[in-house]
């Protein structure tokens, strides 16, 4: 994923020259082709998220597009009140970059562990907040978020993520993409889960259930369209994604649903609501927290009333 | 009018200290009108504002474009800097006795774009550095014109995100960008010197790496000529400790932390119009 960000983002930057990236001494080497094609237009900030947030707020006010990067947790929790004070408040054309969603760097432990980012982000007003799901969604989101204006925030995971579409996609902000039909359960996903959403949507058609996924890379604007398609056709709906279960993409979807009167079993799949002492990667994480496709697959097979 | 046809103030000190008790007695009746605190803090840095406003900086409230930038990061302080937006004819002096008020444009900070001159919004201290400096870098980027201009109170250099910027921008090399330190010696629990060790503050901007200058930030002479002296070191930003005294021009409001809460009784307002020599 966060090869196909730089790519995609060297793309961008050639059709537009407001275009800048600005790290926090996180990257090295990897952005070695935009700093050489793009001279000025690349800039390590040092180990300052609070000064690279502000920077970034006074550049697009300027008439700059700055992304800014750096670790997940760093990039959204160091620097939270110069996100809303600086970006949002000022409604300020600046994207935080935030490498490293969910467990993705695992055995670094909790305090690289990005559980909590999409519930803080979410709660900013004029924020945009786009988590794609595969190298595919990445491009996709990086090319939006290009002719998007505004602040907004995109989670990556980090190298090495699973293609999960067969090919190129395209979305816009606010757009979802549907992977599979099916109504016996819909699976709305957002994010790094995207091909563990697969994994579950096989192991229940295994079992006899139908299962629709659709991948919902933004999280805000919610595209409660797609929402409404699952709560009014589907037996079961769930939400999965590697974030904590309070306040992210299963928040906002449980807010819709609830506010919809509409009575469908619901469940939202997410990181537990505590730190992890034990040292592990990403799978021992998703493994620890029941996030994996057997234990989900499980789970929606008991909601849906068919024993395991 | 310089090269770029743009206007700087021509002001001479003396137009300036009518300027800045003009300022002052706006600031009074503000926070009287307004029944709000911080009125020692809008006072205490109202002669470096008229010393910018209508002397250092190049600007055309009437046309902006790449001029030179202000940011309030002292965003508490903002009456006074109100009544100079508005003595500077930026909007008019009316809309001062919105201040406060419910549906006003003037809230007890600065808000992006609430009135013509107010591109930054403040309030919580250690953010317009940062701003200013990516405001400097990005014209500097272009080749723009522009210098940038950042007030900070003494009490704000208790934030981390100051110091942090304070490095960035001496790497950099924004010799655009112009820090200006309220040293008022009083932040809102007491003697700023004594909550932290602030002293020896001209010394600690130096050692970051910019040009550094003290002055008595109530003497418009010398505020004017170091204004004039910028940059103050080739290829450096420039940081001037302005030395002042809170609550400065109104003898009963003067070095008293009971300022940066009290607002104005009527006979308060009174006696600080006499004193400033002018019925606001």
């Amino acid at each position: 994923m966060r090869n196909a960000f730089i790519r995609a983002l060297t793309d961008a930057a050639a059709r537009d020259e407001r275009i800048l990236f600005l790290t926090g001494d996180l990257g090295f080497k990897l952005f070695d082709d935009f700093a050489a094609r793009f001279p000025g237009r690349f800039m390590n900030v040092g180990v300052a998220e609070a000064t690279m947030a502000g920077v970034a707020s006074g550049l697009a006010l300027e008439g700059k597009k700055p992304f800014i990067y750096s670790i997940a947790t760093f990039a959204t929790m160091r620097c939270y009140e110069q996100i809303r004070d600086d970006i949002c408040y000022h409604d300020a054309d600046v994207t935080i970059v935030g490498v490293g969603g969910g467990y993705s760097y695992g055995p670094n432990g909790p305090t690289h562990h990005a559980l909590e980012d999409i519930a803080i982000m979410r709660a900013l007003p004029n924020m945009t907040i786009v988590c794609p799901g595969d190298p595919a969604e990445t491009v996709a989101a990086v090319h939006a978020l290009a002719r998007h204006r505004g602040p907004a925030y995109l989670r990556l995971g980090r190298a090495g993520e699973p293609a999960v579409h067969p090919g190129p996609v395209s979305f816009g902000i606010g757009e979802s993409l549907v992977l599979r039909d099916g109504r016996d359960v819909a699976l709305l996903s957002t994010g790094n889960m995207l091909a563990t959403a697969v994994r579950v949507a096989d192991l229940l058609a295994g079992r006899g259930l139908t299962c629709g996924v659709v991948s919902m890379p933004t999280v805000k604007p919610l595209d409660v369209r797609a929402v409404d398609d699952a709560i009014h056709h589907a037996a079961v709906v769930a939400t999965l994604e590697e974030h904590s279960l309070l306040g992210g993409f299963g928040g906002a979807v449980a807010e819709h649903v609830a506010e919809a009167g509409v009575g469908v079993r619901f469940r939202r799949f997410g990181a537990p609501d505590r730190f992890s002492h034990a040292c592990g990667d990403q799978e021992f994480h998703r493994e620890a927290g029941g996030l994996t496709a057997a234990r989900i697959a499980d789970a929606l097979l008991a909601l849906a009333g068919r024993p395991c | 009018m310089d090269s770029t046809g743009r206007i700087a103030g021509t002001d001479g000190v003396a137009a300036l200290e009518t300027r800045a008790r003009a300022v002052r007695a706006a600031t009074v009746r503000m926070a009287h009108d307004g029944k709000t605190p911080h009125v020692g803090s809008a006072l205490s840095c109202a002669d470096i504002l008229v010393a910018l406003y209508f002397h250092a900086m190049r600007i055309d409230p009437q046309a902006p474009g790449d001029q030179d930038v202000f940011v309030l990061s002292k965003g508490h302080g903002c009456m006074s800097y109100y009544a100079t937006l508005a003595e500077r004819g930026y909007f008019s002096p009316s809309v001062l006795a919105t201040y406060a008020r419910n549906g006003g444009a003037l809230p007890e900070h600065p808000s992006p774009g609430s009135v013509p001159g107010i591109t930054v919004a403040t309030g919580s201290l250690g953010h317009g550095l940062p701003i200013a400096a990516g405001v400097a870098l990005a014209r500097g980027m272009d080749a723009r014109p522009g210098r940038v201009y950042v007030l900070l109170s003494d009490g704000e250099c208790n934030e981390g995100s100051v110091w942090e910027a304070a490095m960035f921008a001496a790497g950099r090399r924004l010799d655009r960008l112009v820090v200006i330190v309220d040293y008022n010696k009083l932040q809102a629990m007491g003697r700023s010197d004594e909550i932290s060790a602030l002293a020896p503050l001209a010394d600690k901007w130096r050692s970051f790496g910019w040009g550094t200058r003290e002055v008595d930030g109530h003497d418009m002479a010398a505020l004017t000529r170091v204004l004039d002296a910028l940059p103050l070191e080739d290829g450096r930003p420039s940081a001037i400790v302005a030395h002042t005294v809170k609550g400065k021009g109104v003898s009963f409001m003067e070095d008293d932390t009971e300022w940066h809460y009290r607002s104005p009784s009527d006979a308060d307002l009174d006696r600080a119009l006499e004193e400033l020599g002018r019925p606001a």
